[in-house]
């Protein structure tokens, strides 16, 4: 007997989950966020690291001890050993007698400065040569996906530290080799992200009216991008942060007499067993400005994709379900529950 | 036979990479503004001075040339000789081989414990205490920078414990053939130093593998057949989520063996990573290039064992 | 007695939109060596249905009773269900490449099964086992296929390869989720006859889940149709397809190209499924019913008896005596597809009114 099929008109269900009123997407992830309480906390430190910064020459007035200024005679004790944390220092000195407390406010500056910029120019550029990629395919998006894998896969503490040394360390130098290694990474992502949305129904008809392709790039295109190229920004700051540090730290970064928080820690590590100040506050700074990014990230990233929820809720269910009594009759109607 | 082929291919790749690699560096140093003959010569060198250390070195004849000598050196096993010391470039990795080999050893084994551990906990008990604190923990491995932790540890264990005359924890390196428990006392701050990032990325890769792989249509076969919960998750889930974490493995070990910078320079162990750092600022560029060539031997291998163990463990995985 | 007895089975799921209700109170049973189809669309509950009664739906939210050979398998410790699965109670997915562990062997996945339950079986005799079951199924090379790896077979194979692993422990019960929908039609055909065979073979009751009318039509004794998670007719095969009562399962065999009660155009049912998270008031297939009534947008129907024989029910307040709807009244409900209901059900009722054949049955 042959085998049929039944025929229905329309979409057959999607599953039990339907006719939920379609609300905007941005609203329900905002709505979530606000939820957050991990993703509002880092939000609030976030701020107040940023205003800490830029209040910095505020407070280098207020102390009456700039960034860069020796205080021998205050600032360093009969020893020569950096002062503690005190009325006139709020934080403690180095071993030049500089003020801690200001050098880490101007720190944060420098750390912000490249955090910020680094990951503007590689999400630029990230997106831009993803999107190109992605939507053009052919040998140009083959070239392209290639560079891009070669640009990952590099070893890329020896080459940053080999192009550190070779331009020179400065600040601009400092932002080009971390932008130079991050945009990979989001360039990867956004050619994934065309690639699937290139097939939908909505950019071929755009396609067949005959838009020209920058157009449905820009405009088709990018507008879905915003949200994971979001989350990937958002958490390229510390990645930055924690890239300057290090390079600073080792010497091939922000030079001193400027203050950034990685050659700060530099200098602490001669110092740290008479001075634990020197250590411990930059130190934390550090952490906490790049934990706070990091949770946001995340924060902003669960608020967008709140699919993983259901999976936590079904297993979540499922441990009390077997670790209680069946459950009881759900909606009306009785039946004769059996078991214990 | 298809293995051979495959086997010779990559290895002939490997080579082409490897050449390179060489090309760029070499380009890379010479095009460099820094001039090492004038930093070896010291302070206020006369022109002599510099003119005579050029020529020792053989810095005055054409590139391609210098090249060329570079090349023939090397096809006989000579990685050339130093600029700064004279010694020879052989002995030198020899020498700084042993510590960044037990950093990375120990370092495996510890990040492999904890990361397979607690991804493992936290799938198989999701949004739980547990689940939460190793997210928590992975947050914060993951966001530590690592010098500042190698710093942290220095000061919170390290000099504690000195202070009050226990001297087994120290910086520096000492080899396990001098004394086992004194190469672990050297070496257990940099271990976690170094594990910690990597756990938290391996518990966060095993965690998201696992939950990905219990979903699977073949682990409900699998409960369907009335198997343990124990032996479902692991016999058919871990074995199942693992092998991306596996070639992940390989990747990280290729590129470890090359050298971790921060963590030597921070506990002052000699490496690899430390030997690199030096050489660099100093423009001492045999050095780099003999470090660069075996990084990049490293990772040329690493990847082609990641393949190879990959075809072993996945068989819809065919070496191509 | 019957093996199975399934009692007002509800099963309902948490999600962040709200609560999904999938089953809403099934009852049926199953005797032993019998065959029931039980038949539906996406999202009509029919797998969920099956898999709660193994406790194979993680996070659900089940009461009412499943009594299988004495025993209730809702609200069984997990110790004692696990013993059940593969033993007295086994499956055959619908998609057997990527229900096939893919990175083990396929004989060494039959042999697990071989031992899951009785770990004094040798390694050597479970394999043996297994070499045995692939040809009982009709694999050729039996010894040779169990050493390769799933996808190595094709897809016809592979399914017989699960139905070998079902049967490996002589299960009392066999639950077919879907077995041949992944298949190509020759294929289904041959899957199908092997599952006939065997079952009658060893007197194993199946359980096989479709939403293809046609595969109900060969293999099953008994069918239930599902709709919205209930069920909304149930009957022994012959009166499904020739005097079915309930308008879906009438939409559903008027859908089926070819057959006689499809004559002329395909006729697909109208609308969609309903959301389970607010299932509408009343019956829950009202809203795409020809025949609707005031009635069924209040009171959701039980099952009702249709004919003398008790057994064929359908979830429906259309009048018993249905079959007795005159020329007139199907004509016009022909017409009216793709019309309002509320103008259908009026038209059906002027219709009703003007023939006399029609007298004693009502639609209020």
């Amino acid at each position: 007997m042959s085998v049929t099929e039944l025929e229905f008109q329309a979409q057959s269900a999607a599953g039990p989950v339907q006719a939920i009123e379609g609300r905007s997407q941005w609203r329900l992830t905002w709505r979530r966020l606000l939820h957050d309480r991990m993703a509002i906390a880092s939000g609030i430190v976030i701020v107040i690291v940023v205003g800490l910064a830029l209040a910095a020459p505020l407070f280098a007035r207020l102390t009456g001890h700039g960034p860069n200024q020796l205080f021998p005679n205050t600032g360093l004790s009969v020893n020569g050993i950096p002062v503690g944390p005190g009325h006139n220092f709020w934080l403690g000195t180095d071993e030049q007698g500089r003020d801690l407390f200001v050098r880490i406010l101007y720190g944060a500056r420098i750390s912000l400065f490249v955090g910020v910029v680094t990951t503007a120019i590689a999400t630029v550029a990230g997106v831009g040569i993803g999107l190109v990629a992605g939507y053009f395919g052919g040998w140009i998006d083959t070239v392209l996906a290639r560079f891009i894998d070669a640009v990952l896969a590099f070893p890329y503490v020896v080459l940053a530290l080999a192009l550190a040394v070779v331009l020179g360390p400065s600040l601009p130098v400092v932002v080009g080799v971390i932008a130079f290694f991050s945009w990979a990474g989001i360039s990867r992502i956004v050619r994934g992200q065309t690639l699937s949305i290139k097939e939908r129904e909505y950019v071929e008809s755009a396609r067949s009216i005959g838009a020209s392709p920058w157009r449905i790039m820009v405009i088709d295109i990018l507008p879905n991008l915003l949200a994971p190229v979001l989350v990937l920004a958002t958490l390229s700051i510390p990645t930055a942060i924690v890239f300057e540090a290090t390079l600073s730290y080792l010497g091939l970064g922000i030079q001193p007499p400027t203050a950034s928080w990685g050659n700060i820690l530099a200098g602490a590590q001669n110092y740290y067993n008479v001075a634990w100040w020197y250590l411990i506050f930059p130190a934390l700074a550090l952490l906490i400005t790049t934990l706070a990014f990091n949770l946001l990230g995340d924060g902003i990233r669960d608020a967008m994709d709140p699919r993983t929820e259901r999976l936590f809720a079904a297993d979540t269910a499922r441990r009390r379900l077997r670790r209680s009594k069946p459950a009881k009759a759900g909606g009306a109607g009785t039946a004769d529950v059996a078991g214990a | 036979m298809a293995f051979l082929t495959f086997l010779i291919r990559r290895l002939l790749l490997g080579i082409i990479v490897m050449w390179f690699v060489t090309v760029a560096t070499f380009l890379l140093f010479f095009v460099a503004p820094q001039d090492p003959a004038r930093l070896l010569a010291g302070k206020n060198p006369t022109p002599q001075t510099i003119a005579a250390i050029n020529a020792r070195l053989g810095l005055n004849q054409p590139l391609i040339v210098q090249y060329g000598h570079y090349v023939d050196r090397l096809v006989h096993g000579n990685l050339g000789t130093s600029f700064v010391n004279g010694s020879s470039v052989n002995t030198i990795l020899k020498q700084d081989l042993p510590p960044t080999l037990s950093l990375l050893v120990g370092g495996v084994i510890l990040w492999l414990i904890v990361g397979l551990g607690a991804g493992i906990l936290s799938a198989t008990r999701v949004r739980t205490l547990v689940d939460r604190t190793s997210t928590v923990g992975v947050l914060i491995g993951i966001t530590f920078p690592t010098f500042v932790l190698g710093l942290l540890l220095q000061f919170a264990i390290f000099l504690p414990l000195n202070r009050s005359g226990f001297h087994w924890v120290q910086t520096g390196y000492e080899g396990p053939t001098t004394s086992i428990i004194g190469w672990a006392g050297h070496m257990i701050l940099p271990w976690i130093t170094i594990a910690a990032v990597s756990a938290a990325t391996y518990t966060r890769l095993t965690r998201g593998s696992l939950l990905d792989t219990m979903g699977e249509d073949y682990i409900r076969t699998a409960r369907s057949k009335g198997l343990t919960e124990r032996r479902v998750l692991y016999r058919h889930a871990i074995r199942a989520a693992l092998t991306p974490v596996v070639s992940q493995l390989g990747v990280d070990m290729g590129t470890l063996a090359g050298g971790a910078v921060v963590t030597e320079q921070v506990f002052g162990l000699g490496g690899i990573g430390q030997q690199s750092l030096t050489s660099i600022t100093t423009g001492d560029t045999p050095v780099v290039l003999g470090i660069v060539l075996m990084a990049a031997l490293f990772v040329v291998v690493a990847n082609i064992v990641v393949d190879v163990l990959y075809s072993v463990l996945d068989p819809r995985v065919k070496l191509s | 007695m019957s093996l199975l007895e399934v009692r007002d089975l509800r099963v309902s799921f948490p999600t962040a939109d709200g609560v999904v209700r999938a089953v809403r109170g099934v009852s049926f049973s199953v005797d032993a060596g019998r065959t029931i189809g039980i038949v539906g669309e996406s999202g009509s509950g029919k797998t969920v249905l099956t898999q709660t009664l193994l406790g194979l739906t993680p996070g659900g939210e089940v009461s009412g009773s499943a009594v299988f050979d004495g025993t209730d398998l809702i609200g069984l410790p997990e110790e004692q269900l696990r013993r059940i699965r593969g033993a007295q109670i086994a499956v055959i997915f619908q998609d057997p490449l990527t229900s096939l562990h893919p990175l083990y062997r396929v004989g060494w996945q039959i042999a697990e099964m071989v031992r899951a339950h009785d770990k004094s079986v040798s390694k050597a005799a479970a394999a043996e086992r297994a070499v045995e079951l692939l040809a009982r199924v009709g694999i050729p090379q039996p010894r040779q296929r169990a050493r390769d790896y799933p996808h190595q077979f094709s897809g016809g194979m592979r399914q017989r390869a699960m139905i070998a692993m079902a049967l490996s422990l002589e299960p009392k019960m066999i639950i077919a989720d879907e077995p041949t929908t992944a298949l190509d039609a020759t294929v289904q055909a041959q899957i199908l006859d092997l599952l006939l065979r065997l079952q009658q073979d060893s007197g194993t009751a199946l359980i096989m889940i479709t939403h293809d009318l046609g595969v109900v039509a060969d293999i099953a004794d008994d069918v239930m149709v599902m709709y919205a998670g209930r069920a909304a007719e149930m009957a022994a095969k012959r009166d499904i397809f020739y005097q079915p009562h309930h308008p879906y399962t009438k939409g559903l065999l008027e859908s089926i190209p070819n057959s006689s009660a499809g004559a002329g155009r395909l006729r697909p049912i109208t609308g969609q499924p309903p959301s389970l998270i607010n299932v509408p008031p009343g019956c829950a297939f009202h809203p795409r019913c020809a025949y609707v009534m005031d009635k069924c947008l209040t009171d959701e129907p039980g099952l009702i008896p249709v004919a003398q024989d008790a057994y064929h029910r359908s979830a429906c307040w259309l009048p018993v005596t249905a079959a007795g709807l005159s020329e007139q009244a199907e004509e016009a409900r022909r017409r009216t597809v793709g019309e309002g209901r509320h103008e259908a059900a009026a038209k059906i009722a002027e219709a009703i009114a003007e023939s006399p054949e029609a007298e004693g049955s009502v639609i209020a």
